[in-house]
């Protein structure tokens, strides 16, 4: 059964190589819902999380393809429950929906989500969390009038304790050979 | 050129010299061993060719006449070699005609350096004359590319560009250079590359696994060996035949793995897939155990994934992990290199001779002589077969020749009829299927084997998508013989639509040009033949001829290549007629 699955890529970030990753998944015309590529724990290695609807099958299938690329050192793959994953949003709402006694300063309120910036004219609301909940706060303050949203990539921390570092020297040791 | 007194066969010094980006590019070649380069010349590579103009007596520089003809060219030297094999063109144009090439080594691991010329780097994304994104177009078929800008980064780039290519599975590389690069200059010195961070080419063979194949063959009732390319990428042909021979295990091959195995070994028993052999294909579905080594589970070799060998107990020996449960869900996969598996596992199992197993192997070739191989190979009325053509020829060569195809039906009968004695000696489009292959691969493939004979066996469809190339026959005087096997038809094409489509022969009868005209005009000996009496004298006068030479046989123009296992049905489904 497809799920959502999220791979994460590890590189040296190099010119091309995006292109070498995402071919990896249109070839089999896997759709991406979602990417960001961002610096990891350990300098010089950029991370990719990727965020796709697929089967465990054929997760596993496109990690081994994934890591066959010469310039990709280690990929893994992860069901949500194997992750800790938020998102960021942004809304853009006309500066009178954040003025005192607005209903949607409530709505703001109970998700949490925090005022960045108020403006002239607009006001900038910033909210974290899973993808349900960032849709949610765009749900209640759509009668408001959202001007304008974005929503990040997700970032995600795996759970098994083992760290990369370790794969990355087994790795190391095993390409002396 | 170099103002240096050093010799120029540096190795891994480390004395530096200053010399431009362009003369790097040759250094760098001639370091890596390379002393014969695939090419076609054009703007934005000049610099380099100013520099093979001078180092042209280390390095012999093949002038194609269509760059698709340099990369299978390359391609046939490597196969045939063992070797890397290289090809250089322009950008744009040259790059672009380099891209089937490459997509045919990619998908046959074939290990092949492709260098192209690029526009300057002041010039990239301008829309520049002759600039194409050739780095965007060839990474989903290079096993690695890279796009150097200044000529500092030649020296390392090409290490590791050539390790790459030859090491693990191997795979074609290419390597973009800006002009900028080539005119600019370098502190030059060259260290070969021996390993890549992260990149495991042999994996590390896990003794367990070994122990439970050894386990699970020592038990089996009925086992059966299925090899690929492998064997012959890792040199493991003696490992192979001493192993099947200590076991008695019969062993199949796939398209990319003939040759590896002595054609007339007791223990070859034939090809697996489509066209393969009636009794490979029925008795995967009875083996117990099935140990597949060095090979893919191509689509073409297993049909219908859900009536596969869903019996057997699979062991999967495979250099590359993502190979193993792609196609085909292992019992036991041993990840490593086969020639080391196979040194590993020999050992382990137990003698045996599986005679009766065998026999039944042996059953099934006596059903499909009588049904298929009489007819296709020893006819006696009509026109001539593309059989008895192959069949005439391993008369002639011994079965000592190296035999080069192009794509169709005459590549399916020339690898179901071709004796070998020799591995490296088949040369053929496997994965890709590339109609056009085989005459650049044939003139590559002797250009890498000069000592041996080499016949390019093609058809009149597949020889016109680069029959241009005897222009490389004519002006590198290239001793190839080639058999052309005219039915003046699309051949395969056509089968399948007399077989699946109703004999709807949309767009695939061929109003063919004179051919001898053709390889006349080339200065190429030629002849043709239509009659079953001219056959002997003709195969033996092209092999005994001096210098390149073109046969072409006129075959039946509606006969068909069987056994056949229809696209989408079972292996064991196969049909003898």
């Amino acid at each position: 059964m497809p799920q959502q699955i999220t791979i994460a890529v590890f590189s040296e970030n190099k010119a091309g190589l995006l292109h070498r990753v995402t071919t990896s998944f249109t070839r089999r015309k896997i759709n991406i819902e979602s990417l960001t590529v961002s610096e990891s724990e350990i300098p010089g290695i950029h991370r990719y999380t990727i965020v796709v609807e697929i089967t465990e099958d054929e997760a596993i299938k496109l990690v081994h393809a994934l890591e066959k690329q010469i310039d990709i050192q280690k990929a893994f793959w992860y069901r949500n429950a194997d992750i800790i994953h938020r998102e960021i949003a942004l809304y853009k709402v006309r500066a009178e929906a954040m003025q005192e006694g607005s209903p949607a300063l409530e709505v703001v309120d109970r998700h949490h989500a925090r005022i960045l910036s108020v403006e002239a004219e607009f006001a900038v609301i910033q909210k974290t969390g899973r993808r349900e909940a960032t849709h949610q706060l765009f749900v209640e303050l759509e009668p408001y009038g959202i001007l304008e949203f974005v929503r990040s990539g997700r970032v995600a921390i795996s759970r098994p304790m083992k760290e990369l570092k370790d794969y990355l020297s087994e790795l190391h040791f095993a390409s002396q050979r | 050129m170099s103002t240096s007194t050093e010799p120029k066969t540096e190795n891994s010094t480390v004395t530096t010299e200053r010399i431009t980006g362009s003369e790097a590019v040759v250094r760098c070649l001639l370091a890596e061993g390379v002393d014969l380069i695939f090419g076609y010349p054009g703007g934005a590579i000049m610099p380099v060719y100013d520099e093979l103009y001078k180092y042209r007596e280390e390095i012999h520089h093949v002038l194609v006449r269509h760059e698709q003809g340099a990369t299978h060219a390359a391609q046939g030297y490597a196969r045939a070699s063992g070797r890397v094999g290289a090809c250089i063109a322009t950008s744009g144009p040259g790059a672009t005609n380099l891209i089937t090439g490459i997509a045919d080594a990619m998908i046959d691991s074939t290990p092949i350096v492709c260098i192209t010329g690029q526009v300057p780097k002041h010039l990239l994304g301008s829309d520049a004359f002759q600039e194409t994104d050739v780095m965007g177009i060839s990474i989903p078929v290079t096993k690695w590319s890279f796009q150097i800008t200044s000529p500092e980064e030649i020296p390392s780039v090409f290490a590791k560009a050539f390790f790459v290519a030859k090491s693990g599975r191997p795979g074609p590389v290419l390597i973009d250079i800006t002009k900028n690069a080539q005119f600019g200059e370098l502190d030059f010195s060259y260290e070969k590359c021996d390993r890549v961070k992260s990149y495991v080419p042999r994996p590390v063979v896990d003794l367990e696994r070994v122990q439970e194949a050894a386990d699970l063959i020592n038990n089996a009732k009925k086992p059966y060996v299925l090899f690929g390319q492998g064997v012959i990428l890792s040199e493991a042909e003696r490992e192979l035949k001493a192993f099947v021979e200590k076991t008695g295990i019969p062993a199949a091959w796939t398209i990319m793995g003939l040759s590896a195995m002595d054609t007339d070994h007791p223990l070859n028993v034939g090809m697996l897939g489509m066209h393969g052999n009636y009794g490979p294909n029925v008795m995967i579905n009875e083996c117990d155990v099935m140990i597949a080594i060095g090979m893919r589970f191509d689509d073409r070799v297993t049909g219908n994934l859900e009536k596969f060998a869903k019996q057997a107990k699979v062991i999967h020996v495979e250099i590359d992990r993502a190979e193993i449960d792609k196609n085909v869900k292992t019992e036991v996969a041993v990840l490593g290199d086969a020639k080391e598996v196979l040194n590993l596992l020999t050992p382990m199992v137990n003698a045996n001779q599986h005679e009766q197993w065998r026999q039944a192997f042996r059953d099934c070739d006596a059903k499909e002589y009588e049904k298929v191989i009489r007819n296709e190979c020893e006819p006696t009325t009509g026109m001539m077969t593309m059989g008895e053509v192959i069949k005439n020829l391993n008369k002639h060569t011994n079965g000592e020749a190296i035999i080069v195809t192009d794509v169709g039906q005459h590549q399916m009968v020339a690898c179901r009829y071709s004796d070998f004695k020799q591995s490296k000696s088949n040369i053929t489009s496997g994965g890709l299927g590339t109609m056009g292959f085989g005459v650049p691969a044939a003139i590559g493939a002797k250009l890498g084997a000069p000592q041996r004979q080499v016949v390019a066996v093609v058809g009149d469809g597949g020889i016109q998508m680069t029959i241009e190339e005897f222009g490389v026959i004519l002006q590198t005087d290239v001793h190839v013989k080639i058999l052309l096997l005219n039915n003046e038809f699309l051949g395969m094409v056509r089968q399948w639509q007399q077989l699946f489509f109703d004999k709807r022969y949309s767009a695939t009868e061929m109003i063919n040009p004179d051919f001898q005209l053709i390889a006349q005009a080339y200065k190429i000996t030629a002849n043709k033949i239509d009659q079953r009496d001219e056959l002997d004298a003709a195969v033996k006068q092209m092999l005994e001829h001096e210098g390149p030479y073109f046969l072409e046989v006129m075959v039946g123009k509606e006969n068909n290549v069987f056994p056949m296992v229809p696209a989408g049905a079972a292996v064991a489904d196969i049909r003898l007629e």
